[in-house]
Order: structure tokens, then C-alpha cells, then sequence
């Protein structure tokens, strides 16, 4: 008696939905089909739950080391799982920030102990994520980051960037770029329009945005080097993405699902957790955000959990730190807002959430088929919760959806074929 | 009373609260002029808790509040435990621990006032948050409007300067869209919030054709700092294009008020003879900004 059955589940890869069973042995899966000859140790009942590979989340802040007030490698990772993440990438921008081997291996070291969802490690762009010389990508890639980012920064020299991309080039590194012109976002702290001056907060013209898109776009042109754009917030950054990826330049994009559901309206009541980076836009960028989703030109739905304790949330909003957490309503807001009102369908949704993370980074997953790692969730969608912040996992529970009524939640998530309890 | 045990703001009142604040005002300014007292905040404590300075403000609504039979204190954050980091809620907390009844708060950042009201016992009045409020001068404005016209429906408004930063701004078009007058804003592109006109009023760059006909002329402070922010090029400019002036004003109407929430600064916003003569009620805005306190804090009568 070896291995894990699911059954009765309807089994969502990339390209369709189907009632299969899966057999999985040794960390892997060893089947796919109905009436599979096996003899489980463990019987999983799925019936009337999608059965999904495990989701894959290349943008999120862990805040280890240095942050561990706001969350840790462990704490973050276990709330992934409960979000059906199997894999995270994590940010650099830690207190030091990882632009060296060493910290690598720390962070792995780390998230192997923790034993929760596999964590892979983005390394910094620059040394101290300062923006002037570059990091030691080389002897980084070594210890297998699997990208290279100075998130919450923008590399402001463009001939800087243009050697980053390059020298990313060399090691077939992915470039992941927080897109911001910072001299336009300025003090900004809430998108610029009519609800920033009903609210008397400086607004952050889109311009601060896009003008960055472009900038990146361009450099990854001419440079023909790989490069993702981290959170997509504007119809504005949408259009120079397909019309980027209409002329052959090697660019893919993630938004988060703030991005989609939900509105600068949100900083009305001058709700923190509403204050986000690129912040909450209007109604027409959400729509151009579900349009990309539908038509390709937004590869991925990514998280961007970002932690804060509720002391530093909890204060004057000019004064509050930028962010809402994640893991944990990623998929149920994604399935809510996306699949249940019909704009996607479930396989699309696997696409964004697993399978193009994992052929971007290069790691493996996204996949439920023969010979693919058993890294799996399982999600049932006829659960309707409200979400609530303070029961949350993660030790921050700074979330912008606190009190939302959400359909579907996960209920199981297998790691390396081994059920994790969540 | 009003609805809520604090005035945030004036987005949040209906047309009926603030004229009732307006009526009580009027009240309140025969007994102020009167040189009388009232008993309405007897043994009650009254804070005023500045973030920001102010002298006018701070002092209107102390004034108002022993008028009225209150116990005031004052705190400034410049010289308060402040500056050793404590927090908002925190100062707030130790004030309701002081058996505050109603705290006053000026702070630079917008939203302070809701931070603070959502956390303290005490009922709390907005005199002013960054770019959002400062609804007892809106109101003092509209008093103002009321003594001198009767009603506010109707009236042509123009608000001159420094829209875009101008707390005061916001507060008056909220409420002159409640009560019916039409809201004129003179001020460069540079100086100009975010889609104000979808919130109901008209950008007229050029004052003299905005004063045409107009019964208010509002001039609002210009920080001298914006210019280094690249809003506008020189204080020169500003003042060639948007002072008040005779030659600006030839054709407002013959009942025209000048006003503005002072302190004015002379000849770039409002020429110094305009400021002195007849047409100019900025003086008498502040007596009335006491009364209108009065009135607001008898509403709010002190915490439950």
C-alpha cells in the first residue's frame, strides 16, 4: 500500500476540465484517468472539487531577514499553502536585502526547515537594491535564484538597467521590473482622480506608471533580454505590453487581484489597507485589466503579498506603509471575480496561476499530467466564506478584504506528493 | 444634534445639518457680541490638539468653548510627547484618560481626524487635515454668505488660488453644492485637483471673467513653498494673473463680498486697498467663526 488517490475530482490543467482520478507515488504523479490499478495508502474523496496543480506565486514579500515582525519565511510559506501556493518566489527587498549568495542559501534554508510551500528566491537587481552598481547575479544564480528584481525600487539610471538586462541576458535570468517613475509618483500616496480629491490625497498620476513600462519595454527591445512587469495596474501599462508582445519583444506581465476587484473608491473611508503599490485604479483600468486577462496579454496573476503589522497599518494614511496581504484570498477573489461571472474559464485560470509562473521562472509545476511533480490543490467551489482578517495565517493580517463574501475555498494542498495540513 | 458625535467634514452632512448649524450660529453671535456667557459646556473639557500651527483657529475655538462654560487645554506636537514618537491613537487614548469631552485636531495628514474619532470616546472636530477639510470655516463662510444675503442659493461664488492643496476649498464646494449656489474656481491647471469639475462646479482660468456678475470672491492662501515645487513659475506671475484687485473685480456684482480665511498674504493674493475697504469681510468672518464654533460644539454637547 503506497501512494495518494484522488478521486471523483474534476481534474483542471491548462487546457481542459475533466473527471479523472490521480494516483500519486514518490513525490510524483503516476497517473491520470478513471478506474486507475493502484493501491493507495491514502484515498482523497474530491467529489464536486476541482482538482488543480498546485498555484504558483511569482511575486510576494516574506520580509525575512530582517522584517520578521511583519511575517516570516515560515509563517509566510503556511499561509501560501492555505491559499493552495505551492511555490512562492520571494522578493529581495528584506533588511539586508538578498543581493548575495549567501542570503540565498539562507532563504532556502530557511523555507527547507519550514517545510511548508516550496520557496524560490528572486535576487536583487543591484547591490542594496541601491540602483548604482549591479548585485552578483552570476554567484546568485548559482545558489538558483530564478530572477532578479529590485521590487518596490525602480532602477532610475536607464544605462544601469540596459547592463542588468544584459548581464541577465548571459545567465538566461528573468528581469523583473517595479515599474515607477518615481520623480512623477513623488509623495503620492492613492491614484490620482476624482476620488483622491474628494479624499484631499496626493494622487499618483498613472503617467508614474507607464512611463516606467515604456522605459523597460524599450531597454528589453533592444537588448532582446527577458523581461516580466511586475503588477500591472493600468489599461495604459496593458496597451504598451500587446503592442510590445504584437512586435516579437520578449516581455510577460503579472497584475494582482486587487487590480480587478477592486477601486480607488476603497480610499474613501481612508482605509490602509487600501493604500497599495501601484495603488487601486478606476473602473475602466479594471476592465482593461479582465480584458488582458481574457486575451493573453497579462500572463499571470501573482499575489504580492506584502505584510504589515497592524501598528504600522493602524496609523494616519499618509503615514501607513503600502500593502495588503494575499496567499490566502488569491484564488477564491480570482475564481469570484473571474470564473464564476463567466469572463474566464477554469483551465485559463490554471494558466495564470500555475502554469505560466512555473515556464517563466523556469521551475517546475503548473502541470497535472503522468511524470509531473505532485505538487497539487484542491478547491472547492461551493463554499461561500467571508473572509476574515484577524483569523488569517499569515502573521500580518493587514488584508484589504477583510469582511468580503467570497465563493470557493482550498481545502487540500499537496507538496512533493505529501498531504500538508492547512 | 447632529448625527455623529464628531464634524469630520462637510461631504458627510446633509443640507438640514448645516443649516441648522447656521441658524444656532446666529444665535450664538448675539450672545458673543452681547459680551455674554452660556452654560452649554459646563464642566466639560475642551482640547485643542495642533499638529499644525495655528494661532487664529486654535484661538477661535478656545474662545468659543469658555464662552460656553468649558475647561480648555491646549497641546502642541511641536512641544509634546509627540516628538517622542507617540502615536495619534495613543495621544488620543491618554486624552479621553484626561476626561476629554470634545478634541480639536489640525493635522497635516488627511484622515487624521477619522483615525482619531474611530478611537477615542471623545467627540472630535476637524480644524482642518491635510487637503481634505476644515469644515468650521466652510461653515463660518457660509454664515458669512447668510448675514450678508440671506440665503446662499444661487449666489455666484468664485474661489480664487491654490485649489489643488486648499483644505478650505473642498469643505465650501461641498457644502455650496448642498445649499445651491454656484461654485466658480479660478486657478492654473497646476493648482487644480483631479476631475473637480465632475463634483460640481466651473474652472474659469481668468478672474476677470470669472468675477463677472459673481456676489463672492473668495481668495484662498498661496503657500510660497509651491513655487519651488514647479506649480507656477513666480510669485509675480501668480499675483499678475490671479490678485484680486479693482480692475479684476470691475464686473461682479454691486453687492460683491470679498473673503478669505486669512491670514492673507497682502498684494500677491488680495491687493492691501481691497483687503482694507468696504467690500472686504474677512474681519468679520472671524467674529463669526467663533459664533459658528459655539454652535458646533453646543451640537456636539461633549461625549456620551
Amino acid at each position: 500500500m503506497n501512494g495518494i488517490l484522488i478521486r471523483n475530482g474534476y481534474v483542471v490543467d491548462k487546457s481542459k476540465t475533466e473527471q479523472n482520478d490521480i494516483y500519486i507515488e514518490n513525490g510524483r504523479i503516476a497517473a491520470v484517468g478513471r478506474d486507475i490499478p493502484c493501491t493507495p495508502k491514502e484515498v482523497i474523496d474530491a467529489k464536486g472539487m476541482f482538482v488543480l496543480p498546485g498555484l504558483i506565486d511569482m511575486h510576494c514579500h516574506l520580509r525575512e531577514p530582517g522584517q520578521e515582525h511583519k511575517e516570516t519565511i515560515e509563517t509566510g510559506s503556511y499561509a501560501a499553502l492555505k491559499g493552495g501556493f505551492t511555490s512562492i518566489a520571494c522578493m529581495p527587498n528584506t533588511s539586508p536585502p538578498i543581493d548575495n549568495a549567501p542570503l540565498v542559501r539562507f532563504v532556502k534554508s530557511r523555507a527547507e526547515a519550514a517545510g511548508n510551500a516550496k520557496v524560490y528566491v528572486i535576487g536583487c537587481i543591484t547591490k542594496g537594491q541601491k540602483g548604482e552598481e549591479l548585485a552578483e547575479i552570476a554567484k546568485m544564480q548559482e545558489e538558483g535564484i530564478v530572477a532578479i528584481s529590485d521590487d518596490g525600487t525602480f532602477v532610475t539610471d536607464s544605462s544601469l538597467m540596459k547592463n542588468a538586462l544584459e548581464y541577465a541576458k548571459t545567465y538566461g535570468l528573468l528581469t523583473i521590473s517595479h515599474s515607477e517613475d518615481k520623480t512623477l509618483s513623488n509623495s503620492g500616496v492613492v491614484n490620482e482622480g476624482v476620488n483622491s480629491t474628494v479624499a484631499g490625497l496626493r494622487g499618483i498620476n498613472r503617467a508614474a506608471e507607464e512611463i516606467g513600462v515604456a522605459r523597460e519595454i524599450i531597454l528589453a527591445e533592444h537588448t532582446g533580454a527577458r523581461l516580466h512587469i511586475a503588477h500591472v495596474s493600468t489599461a495604459g501599462s496593458i496597451e504598451l505590453v500587446r503592442s510590445a508582445k504584437n512586435r516579437g519583444v520578449k516581455v510577460t506581465c503579472e497584475t494582482c487581484p486587487h487590480y480587478f476587484t477592486a477601486t480607488d473608491e476603497e480610499v474613501l473611508s481612508y482605509n490602509t489597507n487600501a493604500k497599495i503599490n501601484p495603488p487601486l485604479r478606476e473602473d475602466a483600468d479594471v476592465d482593461a485589466i479582465i480584458a488582458g486577462l481574457k486575451d493573453g496579454t497579462i500572463d499571470v496573476i501573482a499575489t504580492d503579498h506584502a505584510p504589515h503589522t497592524k501598528s504600522e497599518k493602524n496609523r494616519e494614511f499618509d503615514a501607513a506603509p503600502f500593502g495588503t496581504v494575499g496567499f490566502e484570498t488569491a484564488l477564491s477573489l480570482a475564481y469570484t471575480f473571474l470564473v464564476d461571472t463567466g469572463d474566464i474559464e477554469l483551465p485559463e485560470l490554471v494558466r495564470l496561476m500555475s502554469y505560466n509562473p512555473s515556464k517563466i521562472l523556469g521551475i517546475e509545476g503548473g502541470q497535472l499530467k503522468q511524470g509531473a511533480v505532485a505538487d497539487i490543490a484542491i478547491f472547492d467551489p461551493e463554499i461561500e466564506w467571508t473572509v476574515n482578517a484577524a483569523e488569517l495565517s499569515s502573521k500580518s493580517k493587514n488584508s484589504l478584504f477583510d469582511g468580503w463574501k467570497l465563493t470557493g475555498k482550498v481545502t487540500q494542498v499537496i507538496v512533493d506528493g505529501v498531504i500538508k495540513r492547512i | 444634534m447632529l448625527r455623529s458625535k464628531d464634524l469630520l467634514g462637510l461631504k458627510g452632512l446633509t443640507a438640514e445639518e448645516i443649516e441648522s448649524i447656521i441658524s444656532l450660529a446666529f444665535d450664538m453671535k448675539r450672545v458673543l457680541k452681547s459680551r455674554q456667557t452660556t452654560n452649554d459646556l459646563s464642566g466639560k473639557s475642551v482640547v485643542t490638539l495642533f499638529y499644525e500651527n495655528s494661532t487664529r483657529t486654535r484661538n477661535s475655538f478656545e474662545t468659543a468653548a469658555r464662552l460656553m462654560g468649558a475647561r480648555t487645554s491646549s497641546i502642541a506636537a511641536s512641544t509634546s510627547s509627540v516628538t517622542k514618537g507617540e502615536s495619534l491613537i495613543d495621544t488620543g487614548r491618554t486624552l479621553d484618560a484626561l476626561m476629554a469631552d470634545i478634541i480639536i485636531i489640525r493635522h497635516s495628514m488627511s484622515g487624521a481626524p477619522h483615525l482619531l474619532a474611530k478611537n477615542v470616546k471623545a467627540g472630535v472636530i476637524n480644524a482642518g487635515d491635510g487637503m481634505d477639510e476644515h469644515p468650521t470655516q466652510a461653515l463660518l463662510d457660509i454664515y458669512t454668505m447668510k448675514e450678508k444675503f440671506g440665503s446662499v442659493k444661487g449666489l455666484k461664488v468664485v474661489m480664487v488660488g491654490d485649489i489643488k492643496h486648499s483644505r478650505v476649498a473642498r469643505s465650501n464646494l461641498w457644502a455650496l453644492n448642498k445649499l445651491g449656489a454656484q461654485v466658480v474656481l479660478v486657478a492654473p491647471n497646476t493648482l487644480l485637483p483631479a476631475g473637480i469639475e465632475s463634483l460640481g462646479c466651473t474652472v474659469v482660468p481668468d478672474l476677470e471673467e470669472a468675477a463677472v456678475g459673481a456676489n463672492v470672491i473668495m481668495g484662498l492662501r498661496l503657500q510660497l513653498e509651491r513655487q519651488k515645487a514647479g506649480l507656477f513659475p513666480s510669485i509675480s506671475e501668480y499675483s499678475s494673473m490671479f490678485e484680486i484687485n479693482r480692475e479684476k473685480i470691475a464686473g461682479a456684482s454691486p453687492d460683491l463680498l470679498i473673503m478669505h480665511p486669512g491670514p492673507i498674504n497682502r498684494d500677491i493674493e488680495i491687493c492691501g486697498e481691497i483687503a482694507d475697504s468696504g467690500l472686504s469681510v474677512i474681519n468679520e468672518q472671524v467674529t463669526n467663526g467663533v459664533a459658528v464654533r459655539m454652535a458646533v460644539m453646543k451640537l456636539l454637547g461633549g461625549s456620551k
